[in-house]
């Protein structure tokens, strides 16, 4: 518990005045040992009093922003950062476009504002407790470390969202803070607020979906965020951004590693056919079939984020200038959308149509198309290295009706390429389609722990380098002898 | 004219004395004369305690009140037919209360036409006499005629107050000519035909019999109500006891109240003395203006704000002077009046807010205003020092709400525990924390937050649709039974300003622009 003779800059990295701020003082110090309670309960499993390599973030700038040591990870400096406000930045889009942006929250439009800024906080944690047990499987130290490093980011990424609620929303906004900590992913009782973060992250081959897809979510939303007219969110998002690159880079990697060992593998046993699956998992590494339908589940989830295709709430958020659309500062147009369509897929009479919307309604559909398209590069870059092995097989991103909840598709049986089928078909189909209990079964017998300095687990490719001035033989987690 | 121990108010309008551009021909009436008629009412009241009835009749031959001037309601916007209507309401209702309250009996003397607001007018009274010449009649042609309704109570009275069978009101409200002679007798439209020949004669003996009941010292002197002195320079409104400083951004009024600088009179005769200046008489007339000027005024300021400011202990010390001589004539006139007031408070179209804080007197009479209001804010201070909220018997029925109930019985409705927990604290000083936890408090904020909290509130209400807020307000304010009162401001209103918004009445070619010019009003026969 922090007292009352802290200092406050050491302690809780931050460039808000946090040490003469009382406010915020006293609300950080109500809030920090539910935190850290949570973080112990919640927080990596088995892993709690190891040396960890860790980044900090101890201020924006470049010589501060990526501060590596061994820290163990309930001492963590979570911090409060946020990137250098911009002169003279302004409302980005809606009916105050181009009013100053706002320092303060507009009384308008705080319960709008506390509910993105709500939401958004609450995929923070829950992704922390998703992969709280994956410190136990991890297929290397240098691959351990980067989970913990993205579970200490997730942390402050938490705490940015705190801030901001404790802050500028008053008594409400420090409910909430509490409530961030109270929810919990897959929880009866009070789960987290979106599907995707109830869901299980069960293995490494999840959690390398879950860092290439959902985490792109988490950018996509964080971007059009980073828009916002309301200054403080704003810069915190694009702090945030900075952070979320690298979530990105250990699931494109870790996805791209294990792809790429399995490719390998099967080139230099001369197999050829990739749905032999016997022979391939023999082989001790993952098919690539499975991939597939890992990557089926994990995309038709994460499309589930974005919400329905038509949204008031989405049009309501950019007209107040709170949340803008991906890139919103580099698109030409007047920012208002008043008279403007977006193209919105559709389901209409059995037929896949595009039809034209008000923009202003579509802007869920515009940042998921924009989401769909991030997505495929890594994709089209996993088939460079299946292409390169010899072998006939393509990873394919599902189409974006397959297997959804929400939405326009919601509840319509479509097979991955986009054919729409009967219920009854669908549900015989479904294993190949998804993973099934068998897969988590094979899955969680293949995938023991390897923790010796510098071994990786068959069924991974090493990395090209380790991270940033350390070779990959580096003892990234202390593990304790078990 | 005051003729002890009755006074006759006599209706006799000047035509060209309306407000607007039309005539009030037939002694039909815009707000200029139904001011007139509020103030006359209230005069009646506390400057001649020696008057026990007052006989309304009219100046002109054959014809009584036409009601209100269709020319007046033909170029009226929504917002002045609603505020107009709810002016005459609240009229009419006092007429009530000074019947039955300050026993000053009210006589209806009919000597002619009486349509509509006219018969709504004779309505409000105790008594209703009318002529029997063979051609004078009552009438509530509002729905044939004009296609609205009589919304100055009269649907409602003739039901509740004068229980006419609903089919025989249907009947007269149907019928543009109205009902005359034994016909409105015996449906009790109204209490008495008198022949022409002895009209005079008998009206002045029902009024006297009237004022025989009545319990008004015929030998004290009353108190002149004088003009108040009331100051506006920009956004400010000043007056003795109160200031008004409006936010246009926030489209909010900020009334601060200051509390009594004296002690009260020992005695009630001194009260004579003091006359208007007395602090709680005063407070409730600048108070009474302050609304009035915003309502009509000021309509796109949206939040009213109360603050207080002054000695609790001197509150209180008023509070209970005026408790203990309710007896008192001069005594009764005030609390009724104070009452009135904070019931013009319940009807507001504006949000009202209450700041309790350091410095303040929220005590009895003056802590009905955070009873009264849809928020109530408290500062919170460790210390001693943070400001009180305090109940006292005043809260307990003594200022009832239209409803009947006193606002604290209002507040706790079907929750009889939390009231009497509530009642267990009367004369006590609450802080800030023990006011939320009681249920009188909606947030009790401290140093940290008080100035965001309320920022953001006020922001946060600007920005609402005006129309849901003061939809949403009116039914939550009024929890509990129905009364006559209710049912005036909330159904009758209700209908009666859905009907003024529909273009059946208010389209250019309604029946209410179409009135006069000879033209059938074009009418969409669709039922909602």
């Amino acid at each position: 518990m922090l007292s009352e003779e802290v200092d406050y800059d050491q302690l809780i990295p931050n460039n808000v005045g946090l040490a003469s701020d009382p406010k915020l003082q006293r609300a950080l110090e109500e809030w920090h040992p539910g935190y850290i309670d949570w973080w112990m309960d919640m927080g990596p499993d088995g892993f709690q009093n190891t040396d960890v390599w860790l980044r900090t973030a101890i201020s924006v700038d470049k010589s501060g922003w990526a501060k590596f040591g061994f820290v163990k990870m309930p001492d963590y400096r979570w911090g409060i950062l946020l990137a250098h406000p911009e002169e003279g930045r302004v409302v980005p889009c809606g009916d105050h476009y181009g009013d100053p942006a706002w320092q303060e929250v507009p009384g308008e439009y705080r319960s709008m504002l506390r509910r993105l800024i709500v939401v958004q906080g609450d995929t923070e944690p829950a992704s922390v407790e998703q992969q709280r047990l994956l410190g136990k499987s991890a297929p290397s130290l240098y691959d351990m470390r980067n989970l913990f490093q993205v579970n200490v980011e997730e942390g402050r990424h938490l705490w940015a969202m705190v801030y901001l609620l404790q802050r500028y929303f008053g008594r409400d906004g420090r409910e909430e803070a509490h409530e961030l900590i109270r929810r919990r992913s897959g929880s009866e009782e009070a789960p987290r607020i979106l599907g995707a973060f109830n869901e299980e992250t069960p293995d490494w081959l999840s959690f390398f979906m879950f860092t290439f897809f959902t985490d792109r979510d988490g950018k996509m939303q964080l971007e059009s965020l980073a828009q916002s007219g309301f200054d403080p969110l704003s810069r915190t998002c694009r702090f945030m951004l900075a952070e979320e690159a690298h979530h990105m880079f250990v699931g494109d990697t870790g996805c791209g590693r294990i792809i790429r060992r399995t490719a390998e593998a099967m080139r230099e046993a001369n197999v050829e056919d990739p749905y032999d699956v016997e022979r391939v998992r023999a082989l001790g590494v993952i098919d690539l079939p499975l991939i597939q339908r890992k990557m089926n589940l994990h995309f038709s989830l994460t499309l589930d984020l974005f919400g329905a295709e038509e949204s008031t709430n989405a049009a309501n958020y950019y007209t107040a200038g709170l949340k803008a659309r991906y890139h919103e500062d580099q698109i030409r147009d007047d920012h208002r959308l008043h008279g403007a369509t977006y193209p919105v897929m559709r389901l209409v009479d059995g037929v896949f149509t595009s039809e034209e919307v008000p923009a202003l309604i579509g802007l869920n559909a515009r940042l998921r198309d924009d989401f769909v398209a991030d997505c495929a590069g890594g994709v089209r870059r996993w088939n460079k290295d299946i292409r390169e092995a010899g072998i006939e097989f393509e990873l394919r991103l599902p189409h974006v009706a397959f297997n959804r909840g929400v939405g326009e598709f919601a509840g319509v049986s479509v097979t991955p390429a986009g054919e729409i089928i009967s219920a009854e078909a669908a549900r015989q189909d479904e294993k190949s389609w998804l993973p099934s209990t068998d897969d988590a079964a094979f899955i969680e017998e293949f995938m023991q722990p390897t923790y010796q300095i510098g071994d990786f687990a068959g069924w991974i490719a090493r990395p090209s380098k380790g991270v940033l001035g350390q070779p990959v033989d580096f003892e990234y987690v202390k593990v304790p002898d078990a | 004219m005051v003729e002890p121990p009755i006074a006759r108010l006599i209706l006799d309008v000047d035509e060209d004395g309306g407000l607007g551009n039309y005539e009030l021909k037939l002694n039909s009436y815009d707000l200029g004369v139904d001011i007139e008629l509020a103030d006359a009412v209230q005069r009646l009241r506390f400057e001649h305690p020696e008057v026990g009835a007052v006989l309304v009749e009219s100046g002109k031959d054959r014809v009584f009140c036409a009601g209100a001037n269709i020319g007046m309601l033909a170029e009226a916007d929504h917002g002045l037919k609603v505020n107009f209507c709810k002016f005459t309401n609240e009229t009419r209702i006092g007429i009530e209360e000074a019947s039955e309250k300050s026993r000053q009996r009210y006589v209806a003397a009919i000597n002619g036409t009486a349509a509509g607001g006219g018969y709504e007018l004779a309505l409000a009274c105790d008594q209703i006499l009318l002529i029997d010449d063979g051609s004078a009649s009552v009438s509530l042609p509002e729905v044939p005629l004009l296609g609205v309704l009589p919304g100055t109570g009269g649907l409602t009275r003739l039901t509740d107050k004068r229980h006419v069978l609903r089919d025989r009101a249907d009947v007269l409200c149907t019928t543009e000519e109205g009902i005359k002679g034994r016909r409105a007798v015996d449906w009790d439209l109204v209490d008495e035909l008198v022949p022409r020949s002895r009209f005079r004669a008998d009206v002045l003996e029902r009024v006297t019999a009237a004022a025989a009941d009545s319990d008004r010292p015929g030998d004290r002197r009353g108190i002149e109500l004088f003009d108040l002195s009331r100051t506006i320079e920009g956004d400010r409104i000043g007056y003795e006891n109160v200031s008004v400083l409006i936010d246009r951004k926030l489209r909010t009024a900020s009334i601060m109240i200051n509390g009594p600088g004296t002690s009260p009179p020992l005695q009630p005769a001194e009260l004579s003395d003091l006359g208007a200046s007395f602090w709680p008489l005063a407070l409730a007339r600048e108070l009474d203006d302050v609304l009035l000027y915003l309502r009509l005024n000021e309509p796109t300021v949206g939040t009213l704000l109360f603050r207080t400011i002054g000695d609790p202990e001197m509150v209180e010390a008023h509070d209970q002077f005026l408790l203990e001589n309710l007896d008192d004539w001069l005594v009764r006139e005030i609390v009724l009046f104070i009452g009135r007031t904070w019931k013009r408070l319940d009807m507001t179209a504006r949000t009202v807010v209450s700041l309790i804080e350091t410095g303040s007197c929220f005590v009895g009479l003056l802590a009905e205003l955070p009873l009264a209001s849809d928020r109530v804010y408290m500062y919170e201070e460790k210390s001693e020092s943070g400001p009180r909220l305090r109940l006292t018997a005043m809260n307990q029925g003594t200022l009832p709400m239209g409803n009947g109930l006193s606002r604290l019985a209002t507040r706790f409705w079907g929750r009889p525990d939390a009231l009497a927990a509530v009642e267990a604290t009367m004369g006590k000083d609450l802080d800030a924390k023990t006011a939320v936890e009681l249920g009188l408090a909606t947030f009790a904020y401290d140093e940290v937050d008080w100035q965001d909290e309320i920022r953001l509130f006020l922001e946060e209400r600007a920005a609402f649709s005006p129309d849901a807020l003061t939809a949403m307000e009116a039914n939550l304010r009024v929890a509990g039974p129905e009364t006559l009162e209710t049912k005036i401001f909330g159904r009758l209103t209700a209908w009666q300003n859905w009907v003024f918004y529909r273009p059946n009445a208010s389209g250019p070619e309604g029946t209410l622009r179409s009135y006069g010019s000879g033209r059938r009003p074009q009418i969409d026969r669709k039922r909602t």
